[in-house]
């Protein structure tokens, strides 16, 4: 009788035990990243010392962000959520929070203050582009040129209109095949002011007269898909001059030592964070709030800086990026945020392309359609 | 083939079915089994337990393939056509632009903006009507911002009626005083909770059903309807999505305007002989009617935001208000739905059409280039000693196992302009530096890449079934006199024509839907219908198009394999021996 009364009190507090630690938080996360030398960068600055604090904890990557849109919407079509914490681009972010799947937060609530005690909303500022979206990094799309061609006779582009000029720099381009950043970029060399690009391309005309712009080193231009190809063309030699995530080419002239500079005219911002999904149950989302607090805090994202040349979302973070973890050089100069670089500079506009972005990029399909 | 409906044939041994047929066939009265029964019936219900045990047999993998093939398929199919979200987000704003002549030259009037306010205050709080938004704004650009900026502001529209309400009668104030007076004494108007029940449920998509500890009171419901309906949405949302006690919580501002409404509306006068709970509050806020802002619903969302003054946008929510629509369709073929009926697309607009014809035409000149490199190798595999046939084999396997963008990175490498290739063939003198030739990011580059990575496909089919064809059929052509070509063209190629049947189809089918290759090396003239619905589907979140593109392509494919059927037969298609 002793003895049986004894086990069932233990099986009772095992079980009050286990309920008690199910209801605090659940020891599994999934996160959804990028892959690549980005996902690395965040398992190195926040994701491993984090489950070194909390060593219960097991963290598990799907790198499925480039389809996350889609995989949310079906997830909560099914009902059943498997991620826990998603990393998207800032019109991902935007889109997931108008289709309401991803949940819409309370920054000052959840995420730490700055070390002076600036409150989470006012140091990221103007970077929380939606309510759901929770900024990680600045990235910019830039373009990178071969310093070894021959036909340039010594001349280095120096601005972004030199993409547009197949007199003094020949040979081929890579642009993203999507109409996002190639219109601005052909209206700004078109001769229209920055701050007057989005009203010229809400115009008929405007758009037009981008697509004339392009038209003109449309027959020198390879269309690139993934972010990857630009790299290796520039490699290879296949092209001269293109356009890509800073982050990227930052790796090809500073890791690989390959033949190629940065171009930081016009480059555009955009933005890199993380979104929860919408309907996570009590003790995920406990779990999830935990992690986000540390991660996303001021050291954490500066740390971030050293393993990629992104920019940390904190203004907080900006004085403490220090050197690249392995190569030992300074980060700061490599940085889309440094004022050497940030010269010239355009930051996507969410909310114009959320609603030109269907239209415009029929029109640009059927123009780069048309041979 | 054809003696298997010839049951009355001696070539086939005899069935249970037969038997059946003879008993039946039996004029002279029913035939008796052991047990009694007429020997028909008995032998039909031994055959139909036979056929339900075969049934049963295969009843996992039929249900199996029904659940997680057909029914997926099906349902997306039906994407195409689904149009519910307007008419479940907003449901009064539907049923009042019905009236709306949208052939004059004026906005709709002002009960439309009315329902709207209501439809946008409910969906703004559900976070339905972004959705909305960025749905619509497939169709007229700018919607998505228009109904993202709105949902914000019903608020500012409702704030006016809650002052004066609250300034009439603190007690408006407080959401326990609402809730005694919506509750009221006497009857419960069910049907009212039952039809708001409905319109939750499809608004959020979730259930609606179960006691929510509120049911508006029958009178209440008659003196004020609006106020009753809006509070019961309210009580709704507040039990089943927030998961909090009715009478806890202060109402939303719509209430407010909704009460407003209805003292505007007579409410004022009809309340004078209530004498239920909350009277005292109702009659002052009646005294106090002429102090209530008389607003013009359609002014204050033009304030709101311009693009309600813009009849396109009505026009189009009038459009595409049916739960269903041909518009998906209409657009997957360069037409658009327009409020004036089915338009062609601009010409900078237009697309699907012809990638449609370049996705057919491309995928035959793959299936043909498959055939034309594939026989041959196959006919080596299927004539050469058994050891250098394996090896061979091998190597038409190796690639078939590699990871498909691993073998469009390396045709990359091969073929781009300073790739191998190009660099062979300048350093042979073959081209000149200047001229490298474009053999990669075109219509080129997909057809190579593509022959490449769907050749396996063409040589095992067309191996497997060279295999059976005995040598000693060639070596009688040819004791007969025949020469090699006719030896082979007379004999070998029609006992050979199954198996290019089956790899053609297999081929070609295959081309049709893919879409990772050519986004890679297609460049701008390469590129199929498939990158368009992928790019739908995970980009642009249209499914409904992606939808109507698939459906499109699936019927080209069952179009032509019927084609197909007519002209070869599909009994000529062998897999194997």
């Amino acid at each position: 009788m002793k003895l049986s009364n004894m086990l069932l009190a233990s099986i009772a507090l095992a079980f009050a035990a286990g309920a008690g630690g199910a209801q605090d938080m659940t020891d599994d996360m999934t996160l959804v990243s990028w892959g690549g030398a980005y996902q690395a960068s965040q398992q190195k600055a926040y994701v491993e010392p984090y489950l070194a604090d909390n060593p219960e904890v097991s963290a598990v990557w799907d790198e499925s962000s480039p389809e996350a849109v889609a995989k949310l919407r079906a997830m909560n079509e099914a009902g059943n959520i498997t991620w826990d914490l998603v990393d998207v681009v800032a019109s991902d972010a935007i889109r997931l929070c108008d289709e309401g799947l991803a949940m819409e937060v309370d920054h000052d609530e959840i995420l730490a203050p700055a070390p002076d005690g600036t409150p989470a909303s006012e140091d990221f500022g103007d970077l929380i582009v939606s309510d759901c979206f929770i900024p990680q990094i600045v990235y910019s799309t830039t373009f990178g040129y071969r310093s070894d061609v021959e036909e340039w006779g010594g001349n280095e582009p120096q601005d972004v209109c030199a993409v547009f000029d197949l007199d003094t720099f020949p040979g081929q381009r890579a642009l993203e095949k999507r109409p996002i950043n190639n219109l601005e970029w052909a209206l700004l060399c078109d001769g229209v002011a920055k701050e007057d690009l989005y009203d010229v391309l809400e115009t008929e005309e405007g758009q037009q007269r981008a697509f004339a712009k392009l038209d003109t080193i449309k027959d020198q231009t390879i269309w690139w898909s993934a972010a990857a190809e630009p790299i290796q063309a520039l490699a290879d030699g296949e092209v001269v001059i293109a356009s890509t995530y800073n982050g990227r080419l930052f790796s090809a002239i500073a890791e690989q030592d390959q033949p190629i500079k940065m171009l930081w005219d016009a480059q555009v911002f955009d933005l890199d964070g993380w979104i929860i999904p919408e309907g996570l149950p009590e003790d995920r989302l406990a779990r999830v709030k935990d992690f986000l607090n540390f991660a996303t805090d001021t050291q954490r994202l500066a740390d971030q800086a050293a393993y990629i040349s992104y920019g940390p979302a904190r203004a907080s973070s900006a004085p403490m990026v220090g050197k690249h973890a392995d190569l030992g050089i300074e980060m700061a100069p490599h940085m889309p945020t440094n004022p050497e670089n940030a010269k010239n500079t355009i930051l996507y506009n969410y909310e114009w392309w959320a609603d030109y972005r269907d239209d415009l990029d029929a029109k640009f399909q059927s123009w780069l359609a048309q041979g | 083939m054809a003696d298997v409906t010839d049951a009355t044939t001696a070539r086939r041994a005899p069935t249970p079915d037969d038997a059946a047929r003879l008993a039946d066939s039996d004029q002279s009265g029913p035939m008796l089994a052991a047990d009694g029964r007429p020997l028909k019936q008995s032998l039909q219900r031994a055959l139909r337990r036979e056929k339900l045990r075969a049934l049963m047999l295969i009843a996992p993998l039929l249900l199996f393939v029904l659940v997680t093939f057909i029914a997926p398929i099906a349902d997306m199919l039906f994407r195409s056509v689904e149009n519910q979200i307007v008419g479940n987000t907003l449901p009064r704003t539907v049923e009042a632009l019905a009236d709306w002549n949208d052939d004059a030259e004026e906005l709709p009037p002002e009960p439309v903006f009315r329902a709207l306010f209501f439809d946008l205050f409910l969906a703004a709080e559900a976070k339905a009507h972004t959705r909305l938004g960025s749905r619509l704004n497939y169709e007229t650009t700018g919607i998505s911002s228009l109904f993202r900026s709105s949902g914000r502001r019903m608020d500012d529209v409702a704030e006016p009626f809650q002052d004066v309400l609250e300034q009439a009668d603190p007690q408006f104030g407080d959401g326990a005083f609402w809730y005694r007076l919506m509750t009221g004494e006497g009857d419960a108007d069910t049907s009212l909770l039952n039809d708001q029940r409905e319109r939750l449920a499809a608004l959020t998509r979730e259930g609606m059903g179960g006691d929510i500890g509120f049911a508006p009171s029958a009178e209440i419901a008659a003196l004020l309807p609006r106020a009753a309906r809006e509070y019961s949405a309210f009580a709704l949302f507040t039990a089943r999505i927030d998961n909090d006690v009715v009478a806890e919580e202060d109402p939303w501002e719509s209430v407010y305007v909704a009460l407003a409404l209805d003292l505007q509306d007579g409410g004022a006068e009809r309340v004078q002989s209530y004498a239920g709970p909350g009277a005292d509050a109702l009659q002052a806020a009646a005294a106090n009617a002429d102090q209530l802002p008389v607003v013009d619903f359609r002014e204050a969302f033009i304030e709101v935001d311009d693009g309600w003054g813009d009849r396109t946008n009505w026009e189009t929510m009038k459009t595409y208000s049916p739960p269903f629509t041909s518009g998906y369709f209409l657009n997957s073929v360069d037409l658009q739905l327009t409020a004036d009926g089915v338009e062609a697309r601009e010409e900078n607009q237009r697309i699907y059409v012809m990638l449609f014809q370049r996705t057919m035409f491309m995928s035959l000149v793959i299936t043909f280039s498959c055939i034309l490199l594939g026989y041959p190798v196959a006919w080596l595999l299927a004539n050469l000693p058994m050891r250098t046939a394996n090896l061979l084999m091998i190597l038409v396997l190796l690639p078939f196992w590699t990871s498909l963008l691993v073998r469009t990175s390396a045709w990359k490498v091969l073929l781009q302009q300073q790739g191998v290739i190009n660099d062979t063939l300048v350093w042979l003198g073959i081209v000149s530096d200047g001229g490298r030739l474009a053999l990669i990011n075109n219509q080129l580059g997909t057809i190579i890449a593509m022959t490449h990575i769907l050749l396996p496909f063409m040589i095992l089919p067309l191996y497997s079934v060279m295999k059976t064809i005995p040598p000693t059929y060639l070596r009688a052509a040819k004791s007969l006199g025949a020469t090699n070509w006719t030896a082979f063209w007379r004999v070998y190629f029609p006992n050979s024509v199954p198996g290019i049947g089956a790899g053609s189809i297999l081929v070609f089918i295959l081309s049709i839907g893919y879409y990772i290759t050519p986004e890679l090396v297609g460049g701008t003239t390469g590129v199929f219908i498939s990158n368009r619905i992928a790019y739908h589907i995970s980009s642009s979140l249209n499914w409904g198009l992606a939808a109507a593109l698939g459906t499109i392509l699936l019927a080209a494919v069952l179009a032509l394999y019927w084609v197909y059927d007519r002209m070869v037969g599909i009994d000529n298609v062998k897999l194997g021996g």
